[in-house]
């Protein structure tokens, strides 16, 4: 069974049902759960819903401590932009414990945040910072872009032994798509075609895989059958799903939210470069503009990608000459 | 080998004599481990890499505040972490051979000197970065109190660490969440290379750092951190606090590092070893060194239970030849150990 479901709904769906399952999550962060009346509040009392102070090392460094200890915290730090106040605990603190103490330690800590929120909110909001996490070893990375996938996902994470940063695009929030009821779980890891194609691959990002997939739609009423790869998972990276669709097209347009320099969209270039460069004809990156994030709309726009930027590059991978090798 | 089991039953009795021959034995085993460490830098140069931190001169605050711990508290202290597992019962040949990255070492050469971690005996783990396992120490309160566990954590961090924002931030929600948790300052005088004195707003203005414990409107106290008995009464009225579900205190254990931050940091091949401590290093104050070199405290409590008869010059002689020997041991186990293997790097990096 499933049923239609906005992303943000879907991602509390599956915070609700994993609490129920296991009495080890714990779920807290900054303005939420801040009256009696809340729902989760009322659901698991206090002691496992918790409004917590404007304190981003605290929380995220106490999550990781509690996660050593026997709880599966998720931490609920609303923008990503925040977890850079408190980067140790992210970066040099929750994926290296573990490491450190040769396997003797587990940090099942969640990290939740919402990212890319374009819509005015100029230059310290609106970023994808996701690029800074993936290349972490003991780090995972989450990016779902659609509801079922923000709720199977989500499952994934909490249940997961290592510490995941579970990044959801603002802009999604409020669409809506078929989300299975009940236990529903994505494997962490595994890309997803979310349409099948021929001619040429599209590699998108969260909100950029509904822009993708947009752009496939008007290219397909020219004939040309594109197919749209959703990684869903930047770390670790399912590298076999994505060369094998390029290996299949041999033409591929990676389509990143994230300024172009040392995005996802290079780093999954650089996979592609390397397994499948017999069957590669041609690669192009679809990235936002190496500027931080502008204020004014048409500023906004200009720098984003979009689905006719996204319509150009395949048509340019279409006609590029085959490069003999 | 009893001396390094911790007794099953909490340790109330701050004055009973094998309460204070305990205290004096574990002190002991600190001070050879350290000093063992600091020879093997001389003795087979090269054998420990990177940045090791000794706790001789922490010694009666460790094991004072160890002293009221209950079999299950959870102890998590800064990267200077020797000494806390020696107390728990770590079995020293694992430290040592962790501090000489080898195969049998306790993390099997995967964390060293800074990151020994031992969750089997409540000791689960440290941070390199200064501060941060005050956070995670915090986290570790937040698991007793919602599993209603019993359990209580002692979180350890020098002065320098004091002056983290992970500090303040959670010590601010230990107070908001009543966490089970007792802060341990170990103002040991030196943030790495720099005096207290010069980078602490309490000791600018000439009050103790534990007034710092007024921003969070939890009890805080200052205490001779040369002296276990004194450490202990005043740790054990916080445990007491945090096991009452009242929440955290903030303790300073005010002592002297006896030994350098760390070895010397060099590039190899040439050789580190201890250099002298930074009062005479760096700050040519050789007289402050000696000052507090002649308050050493674990010839100090020696000197004071002699004098109580609680220890004859025989029975701390036979502590000691224990302590050294268990040491050497623990030395030729590291040393004979073999490196892991290369490939075993892969290990470990998703749970």
């Amino acid at each position: 069974m499933a049923r239609e479901m906005m992303y943000g709904d879907a991602i509390a769906a599956a915070i609700i049902e994993e609490m129920q399952r296991d009495p080890n999550i714990i779920f807290y962060g900054q303005n939420m759960a801040m009256t009696e009346r809340d729902p989760m509040l009322r659901k698991f009392g206090k002691e496992r819903v918790r409004i917590a102070p404007i304190s981003e090392t605290a929380e995220i460094g106490i999550g990781i401590g509690a996660a050593m200890t026997g709880l599966r915290p998720i931490v609920e730090l609303w923008m990503s932009e925040f977890m850079l106040v408190a980067f140790d605990q992210v970066i040099n603190e929750a994926p290296r414990l573990r490491y450190m103490s040769g396997g003797q330690v587990s940090v099942p800590v969640v990290l939740k945040a919402g990212y890319g929120f374009c819509a005015g909110w100029a230059g310290q909001h609106s970023n994808c910072i996701y690029h800074t996490m993936m290349g972490i070893p003991g780090l995972k990375v989450v990016v779902p872009s659609t509801p079922a996938d923000a709720k199977g996902l989500m499952a994934a994470a909490i249940r997961d032994d290592n510490p995941v940063v579970y990044l959801h695009p603002y802009m999604l929030t409020l669409d809506k798509g078929e989300v299975p009821d009940g236990e529903y779980v994505v494997p962490i890891g595994v890309a997803d075609i979310k349409r099948a194609g021929t001619d040429v691959t599209i590699v998108a990002v969260g909100w950029m895989v509904k822009k993708a997939l947009a752009a496939a739609e008007r290219l397909a009423a020219e004939n040309i059958s594109a197919e749209v790869v959703d990684p869903r998972t930047l770390a670790p990276l399912d590298v076999t799903t994505i060369v094998n669709s390029v290996k299949k097209t041999g033409r591929v347009v990676l389509v990143d939210q994230a300024p172009r320099q040392s995005s996802a969209a290079a780093v999954i270039a650089g996979e592609i470069a390397e397994h499948a460069v017999g069957d590669l004809h041609a690669l192009k990156m679809v990235t936002a503009l190496d500027t931080s994030i502008p204020y004014s709309e048409p500023l906004e726009n200009f720098v984003v990608p979009n689905e006719d930027k996204i319509v150009e590059a395949v048509k340019s991978v279409l006609t590029q000459e085959v490069i003999a090798v | 080998m009893s001396r390094n089991t911790p007794k099953k039953a909490a340790r109330r009795s701050q004055t009973g004599t094998d309460q204070l021959q305990w205290i004096y034995t574990q002190m002991v085993r600190i001070r050879e481990f350290e000093e063992a460490v600091k020879r093997t830098f001389i003795e087979h140069p090269g054998v420990i890499r990177g940045h090791s931190h000794l706790g001789d001169g922490a010694e009666a605050s460790i094991v004072g505040a160890l002293s009221t711990r209950h079999d299950t508290d959870i102890v998590m202290p800064s990267y200077r972490c020797h000494g806390y597992p020696i107390v728990l019962g770590t079995p020293l040949r694992k430290m040592m051979a962790e501090v000489l990255g080898r195969k049998d070492g306790l993390c099997r050469g995967f964390g060293g000197s800074m990151h020994l971690a031992d969750p089997s005996r409540y000791f689960p783990g440290t941070s390199g970065i200064i501060g941060q396992s005050i956070a995670h120490a915090t986290g570790a309160a937040l698991t007793a109190q919602v599993k209603h566990s019993g359990q209580i954590v002692y979180c350890f961090f020098g002065d320098g660490a004091s002056k983290q924002g992970a500090f303040f931030e959670s010590l601010n929600m230990a107070a908001v969440w009543k966490l089970p948790i007792v802060y341990v300052l170990e103002n040991n005088q030196y943030q790495a290379y720099t005096h207290f004195s010069l980078e602490d707003a309490n000791a600018v203005a000439g009050d103790p750092l534990s007034k710092k414990a007024e921003a969070f409107s939890i009890p805080g106290a200052s205490v001779d951190g040369t002296d276990p008995v004194a450490v202990g009464k005043v740790v054990a009225k916080a445990a007491d606090r945090a096991r009452a579900g009242k929440g955290p205190s903030l303790v300073e254990t005010k002592f002297y590092r006896l030994s350098a931050h760390g070895n010397v940091i060099t590039v190899p091949p040439l050789p580190t070893q201890f250099p002298e401590h930074e009062a005479v290093a760096v700050y040519g104050n050789r007289r402050e060194f000696e000052h507090w070199k002649a308050k050493d405290p674990v010839r100090r409590f020696r000197a004071r239970l002699l004098k109580n008869r609680v220890l004859t010059e025989a029975s701390a002689k036979r502590i000691e030849a224990a302590a050294r020997a268990e040491v050497e041991d623990a030395v030729q186990f590291a040393l004979a150990s073999p490196l892991p293997a290369p490939e075993e790097a892969l290990q470990y990096v998703y749970a």
